[in-house]
């Protein structure tokens, strides 16, 4: 929010001297059409820069397209071809080719490091928005390096907090359905640099970042029985949480201070909430009734937790205080709801609906109104929050004998539903924070 | 008690018959069932043995199935627990986990807890019929382990089981 706030003032600034409003993709509708930008390849500072300059492009190119809110212009139809990033814009053929957008870039390569620089202009007002910004790191490094310049991008154009440099962790799925393989993999938030985590000796299953993206929370059976594992991401070691006594423990979170886990302990066939504080040690009970209450999601000011449970009769929704006691329920419509996870945000719940033999990813708001099914398909589950809350990544899970698991993505209006690639299968995605 | 028992190994039978249908059963590399220490070197010899594990996997039936989202024991299926618990306390050097399982439709997290519950069903009805609580565990694999893989009831049913799965140990 004061990202928010510093951008509007350097736009008043910037468009202080036009008449026309500033350039500025509203997203509280759901955009329709997209905005179309004009992206000419990033210069190449440097002798032997331009095969990263152009890699870079592409990537900015392809997160700004993935969110399907920016359509980009062909090159073919540019007027002219700017050369170096000082060179002055010439805005008249920008207008001329109904450019909203133009984003200007330069890379140059020295020895093991490389530097991104770019500048966003506002065509039709003719200004820049915000100002230039350039990012260096190793050339190992380029990827990331784009999904910056793309988040800022992103950031100035819609006002909102981008999500392009981010990774997920998510379990990678290979063999056959009664006998599949399952280990832990963090990815980039568009599926490229696979790293496993785990062998694939053991079932594991849904992984969860901590807020800062440190550690990782799954389920693993590695004793032979359920049994909730923390990971350290940098180093790879794990080790198992020690929980309240039970047969099982399952379905860990992180309160967003990351010290504290909340998780579904089944003891006597019986499964409650319980939280476990990192620091303390100290176990407390939050829910006991003979019902099934799991998955359970806390709130971004960690002061309150949305779980599921099926003490009516059928899987629904509530909410409870983080110190547990009486609950509310959210989830009123036909069918079951699972699965809810709390929006970065704080406006809006995630969950997934099972109804007449279908499955579906929806939002609804912490009332429990405006509920908004995102998709439909024989088994979508488990969704997971891009860090700006506009976009959802979940599990799908195809039909029959071969069916396989896949992750995808859609944004919270519902539009833009895409597969995400991966080696192979996969499921149960978490995602992490933007990374700093 | 000599009709409980064979009313028992008629279901047994019954069950038995039921599991055939599916190939995986008759598949010589199990994947799901028996795999566990113990298991397998006994060398007690065929399934007409009585006292072989043999003999409590397929004679009378290691597994009982439930109704959807449902977790209590048919009459059918306490019969079969009736003889697995006559089974476990004539052959009181094995133990018992009791594996819980569900089908696919279901979410993760959920069929996980309603495996649990499966599982702990098979366990309350061993003790109440006899079997000392310390010799059995349970354990949840939710929908992650499926026995048939068709998407539709006939392999549903079959997946949406409680199997007990017994080796030698000692009592702990």
């Amino acid at each position: 929010m004061t990202r928010f706030l510093t951008f509007l003032v350097a736009m008043l600034f910037a468009t202080v001297a036009h008449a026309q409003d500033p350039l500025r993709l509203e997203l509280t509708d759901g955009v329709i059409e997209p905005l179309p930008f004009a992206l000419p390849g990033f210069h190449a500072e440097t002798a032997g820069s331009e095969q990263v300059a152009g890699d870079i492009t592409q990537v900015v190119a392809q997160d700004l397209m993935g969110t399907g809110l920016f359509r980009q212009i062909p090159r073919s139809a540019f007027i002219s071809t700017p050369g170096s990033f000082t060179e002055p814009v010439a805005f008249a053929d920008w207008r001329a080719i109904n450019a909203q957008a133009l984003i200007r870039g330069a890379v140059a390569v020295n020895g093991a490091q490389v530097s991104v620089k770019f500048r966003v202009y506002d065509v039709f007002s003719g200004s820049e928005m915000g100002e230039g910004l350039q990012f260096t790191g190793t050339t190992q490094g380029w990827r990331r390096m784009a999904h910056k310049v793309a988040d800022e991008v992103y950031s100035r154009i819609t006002g909102e907090a981008g999500y392009f440099d981010s990774r997920l962790v998510f379990v990678a799925e290979t063999g056959p359905k009664d006998n599949r393989a399952k280990r832990l993999a963090v990815m980039d938030y568009d599926g490229a640099n696979v790293q496993y985590l785990t062998d694939s000796s053991t079932i594991v299953l849904a992984p969860r970042f901590s807020p800062n993206g440190d550690r990782v929370l799954y389920t693993s059976y590695e004793s032979g029985f359920p049994r909730i594992n923390v990971l350290d991401v940098s180093t790879v070691g794990r080790q198992q949480l020690t929980t309240q006594q039970g047969e099982m423990a399952f379905s860990p979170r992180f309160s967003r201070d990351g010290q504290q886990v909340i998780y579904s302990l089944a003891d006597g066939g019986n499964t409650d909430i319980w939280r476990t504080d990192l620091r303390t040690g100290q176990h407390t009970r939050l829910t006991s009734a003979p019902s099934i209450e799991t998955a359970p999601s806390f709130s971004p000011d960690g002061s309150q937790i949305v779980f599921e449970s099926d003490r009516s009769g059928t899987q629904q929704l509530y909410i409870m205080s983080a110190n547990g006691g009486e609950a509310r329920r959210i989830s009123f419509g036909e069918g079951r709801y699972g699965t809810p996870v709390w929006s970065p945000r704080g406006d809006l719940i995630a969950f997934t609906k099972q109804n007449a033999g279908r499955f579906h990813i929806g939002v609804m708001r912490t009332d429990g109104s405006r509920e908004r099914l995102l998709t439909a398909s024989f088994l979508d589950e488990g969704p997971t929050w891009a860090p700006n809350g506009r976009v959802i990544m979940f599990s799908r899970e195809t039909q029959g004998a071969g069916g396989t698991s896949s992750l995808f993505s859609v944004d919270i209006t519902g539009r833009n539903l895409q597969r995400v690639p991966t080696p192979a299968g996969a499921s149960d995605p978490s995602w992490g924070p933007l990374q700093r | 008690m000599t009709h409980a028992l064979k009313s028992a190994l008629l279901i047994g039978a019954l069950a038995l018959s039921a599991c055939t249908n599916a190939d995986r059963f008759d598949n010589p590399d199990p994947v799901n069932l028996n795999d566990r220490a113990g298991m397998g070197q006994t060398g007690l010899g065929a399934e007409s043995n009585p006292g072989s594990p043999e003999y409590f996997n397929q004679t009378i039936g290691d597994r009982v199935l439930f109704a959807v989202d449902q977790s209590t024991l048919s009459p059918q299926a306490q019969s079969v627990l009736a003889g697995q618990a006559q089974w476990l306390m004539t052959n009181s050097d094995y133990l018992a986990v009791i594996e819980g399982h569900a089908d696919e439709q279901g979410t993760r997290e959920y069929n996980l807890a309603l495996g649990a519950r499966r599982a702990n069903a098979v366990r309350d009805y061993l003790v109440s019929q006899g079997v000392a609580a310390n010799r059995i565990r349970t354990v949840s694999y939710g929908k992650e382990r499926p026995l048939a893989v068709c998407s539709d009831e006939s392999c549903y049913s079959q997946n949406r089981r409680a199997v007990t799965v017994i080796s030698i140990g000692v009592t702990g």
